[in-house]
């Protein structure tokens, strides 16, 4: 077996703030092996993004990324790595298109500057030799008139040809690795279905993995080979895309799945996960879900539920793997009970 | 037929543009240019389309929140545009909005008690512990605990900040709510309690509802009838199973195929849509969708003729005249240059895969 190209093993990071520690991500373990795309999902405050963060070492004080953590990426852990080894890694083997282009772009530089500064900074190319790869990668990402657009500055641009410069500035030095944290949400379904296609069609035709971060399982569904469901900076699940929605083992899962209206599917209401996420200064102990579990029981409230094997790569953090039984007496969760108010 | 509680025709909003230092207009932007639609009661009409399709400027125009700029707005038999300030507050009572964003809707300084009693002392529906008891009723009735009135908005979660803004509109008793998409900004497991919340209002109260909405899955469980806006024209309304069905106007059927299933292995095929949604302030001349259009038999009659919104099947309007049937000769598109004739096109793969 062939070494994964990205292995995180038991990453830890945490915000020292005044209302105490935020445990944002308490544990999690994940692999993305070349030329794969995996997905991470999970709701606001999972730690989906600070994981993405921790990766390219991008956290900055109040949080720190905690001793007895690792990220190896190619055989090296990142986190031994000196600051200066770090930025050859980052925007060279590893780089990231984030959620919101307008800010991800420098507004006072044109979007070909910004582009032929990646390969100036990186490949040492000289001005004239980038900005010609600046125009070269503007036609890769499909942007009409790719020599009139380098000249333009990011507002001129529509949302969806920022995130095509964005995606053009990542893939510059044709990187192993691109990690996308949320890449369309800020974009029109229609948009969004241009932006995913072409991610997928140039990391296919590259051979780039993809860490692709989102809380949309419908994009996931699409474009995934594996998914990581995160829920209170834990991996509560994983396992090949369709197992998730095939077989979704853990409770948090299933609730996802249920709450999403789906087209062609005629519920009378929709199935909802009673409650809020837990503050992550105070992570509850035993199970993080089991307030808003239908299957909780005492167990769950005394135990940490471990990551158990359900399947062939399939694990999933729920005490029901070793007791199956219960999962024929649903009850009303704790969080239910207490109404939906607990604030 | 009964009268429609809402009846909106030909309404229009232009945005001026000013340029130089004297603020000389250029052109305008025509965010809304000439949509019909009515809500009856209990009824809920779903305003789809992308960014800057005109949609949340439709529904803050028939409030008044942004004076339309030409049009009529008719509210159970009243004319909505001609009343004075004094009357447009009192019908306000009646007409009420929910936001998307539960952060900046709600003013930090003030606890969701008085966020909510605000509406109650400025009707003149109930004063002290009587306006306080009506304040408990409300949160509970939304999920929310009545002890919780005395907090302020920042100590609550999104979705319960939009509980608080739900309160808020049901406090003056409206019938009629635009909900500016209310759960947009929310996570999905919160985003249906909310949306199970306003449908549980409505059948308890008789509500009707205007829903502003992107997404089309929460539009499809939510909505009775849907209209779908492009470049502010209203280009399809239907019944929802028919528009989910049998999309007639080729801008809806690229709209239904762009949204990703959740199911891995049935990937439909997708209509791309070349380029992005041209400028309002210069939009394309005749059908507005024309340069992104897939239909078949698209040609330079789409350019040349303003498709009127016409009824294709019962209850199901579209604008396009390439869409059988249509009001618009064949010789006149010809006159118009047109080569290609009409022909009803529905993708298959599209209707397969929802169905």
């Amino acid at each position: 077996m062939t070494a994964p190209l990205l292995e995180i093993e038991s990453l830890r990071t945490y915000f020292y703030t005044d209302a105490g520690v935020a445990r944002a991500v308490d544990g999690v373990s994940l692999r993305v092996d070349a030329g794969e795309t995996v997905g991470v999902v999970g709701e606001s405050g999972c730690g989906k993004s600070v994981t993405a963060l921790s990766i390219l070492r991008l956290i900055l004080p109040p949080g720190r990324i905690e001793a007895g953590s690792a990220i190896r990426f190619e055989d090296k852990n990142l986190l031994e790595m000196t600051e200066r080894e770090v930025q050859r890694v980052r925007g060279n083997r590893i780089s990231m298109v984030f959620q919101e282009p307008m800010t991800a772009l420098n507004p006072v530089f044109t979007v070909g500057d910004q582009i032929a500064e990646v390969a100036r900074i990186h490949a040492g190319m000289s001005k004239r030799d980038a900005a010609a790869k600046a125009v070269e990668m503007l036609k890769l990402v499909g942007i009409p008139a790719p020599e009139q657009r380098a000249n333009e500055y990011p507002h001129q641009l529509s949302g969806g040809m920022r995130q095509r410069v964005v995606i053009a500035m990542a893939l510059v030095m044709n990187p192993a690795l691109v990690i996308a944290d949320e890449p369309t949400t800020a974009l029109d379904v229609t948009i969004q279905a241009q932006i995913l296609e072409l991610l997928a069609d140039l990391t296919r035709r590259l051979g780039t993995s993809v860490l692709l971060i989102t809380h949309d399982l419908g994009v996931v569904a699409e474009h995934c080979t594996r998914v990581i469901v995160m829920y209170a900076g834990e991996v509560v699940e994983e396992t090949i895309t369709t197992g998730l929605f095939s077989a979704a083992h853990h409770p948090y899962t299933e609730g996802l799945l249920g709450a999403m209206p789906r087209i062609g599917r005629h519920a009378e209401r929709l199935a909802t996960i009673p409650g809020t996420v837990p503050p992550p200064t105070a992570w509850p102990v035993g199970c993080r879900f089991r307030d808003r579990c239908q299957y909780a029981w005492d167990r769950c409230e005394r135990e940490h539920p471990p990551l158990y094997q359900i399947d062939v790569a399939h694990v999933s953090r729920c005490h029901l793997a070793e007791e199956p039984e219960r999962r024929a007496h649903p009850h009303p969760p704790l969080a239910a009970e207490r109404g939906a108010s607990a604030a | 037929m009964t009268t429609p509680l809402l009846a909106v025709r030909d309404l229009r909003r232009y945005f001026p543009i000013k340029r130089g230092v004297f603020g000389r207009v250029t052109g305008h932007v025509r965010a809304v240019d000439g949509v019909s639609f009515h809500v009856g009661a209990a009824e809920t009409l779903a305003l789809v389309g992308e960014s800057g399709c005109g949609k949340s400027t439709t529904g803050r125009a028939i409030l008044r929140l942004i004076e339309p700029t030409s049009g009529s707005v008719t509210f159970d038999g009243e004319d909505v545009l001609a009343l004075d300030g004094a009357r447009m507050r009192k019908l306000r009572r009646r007409m009420q909005i929910v936001f998307q964003d539960p952060f900046s809707s709600l003013n930090p300084r003030m606890s969701i008690g008085s966020i909510v009693r605000e509406g109650l002392i400025i009707h003149h529906i109930a004063e002290g512990a009587a306006a306080d008891a009506r304040v408990r009723q409300l949160l509970e009735e939304v999920g929310l605990r009545s002890e919780y009135a005395s907090r302020y908005p920042h100590e609550f979660s999104g979705g319960q900040r939009q509980r608080v803004g739900i309160a808020r509109a049901l406090s003056v008793e409206p019938s009629f709510i635009v909900c500016d998409e209310p759960v947009s900004a929310l996570d999905v497991s919160v985003q249906a309690q909310v949306v199970n919340l306003l449908q549980d209002l409505q059948r308890d109260r008789g509500l009707s509802y205007l829903f502003i909405a992107h997404d089309l899955s929460v539009v499809e469980h939510i909505a009775d009838r849907v209209a779908v806006m492009y470049l502010g024209h209203i280009v399809e309304m239907a019944p929802v199973q028919r528009v989910f069905s049998v999309p007639l106007m080729p801008y809806t059927q690229a709209l239904l195929s762009a949204v990703p299933a959740p199911e891995p292995g049935l990937k439909h095929s997708r209509i791309l849509l070349a380029g992005d949604v041209p400028s309002p302030a210069n939009p394309p001349s005749g059908c507005v969708f024309h340069p992104r259009c897939q239909h078949p038999a698209r040609d330079a009659a789409c350019a040349g003729i303003v498709p009127p919104l016409e009824e294709k099947a019962p209850g199901h309007f579209a604008a396009c005249i390439k869409q059988t049937p249509t009001t618009v000769s064949w010789e006149q598109q010809k006159s118009a240059g047109g080569t290609k004739p009409p022909e009803l096109f529905v993708p298959p793969s599209l209707a397969a895969a929802t169905y």
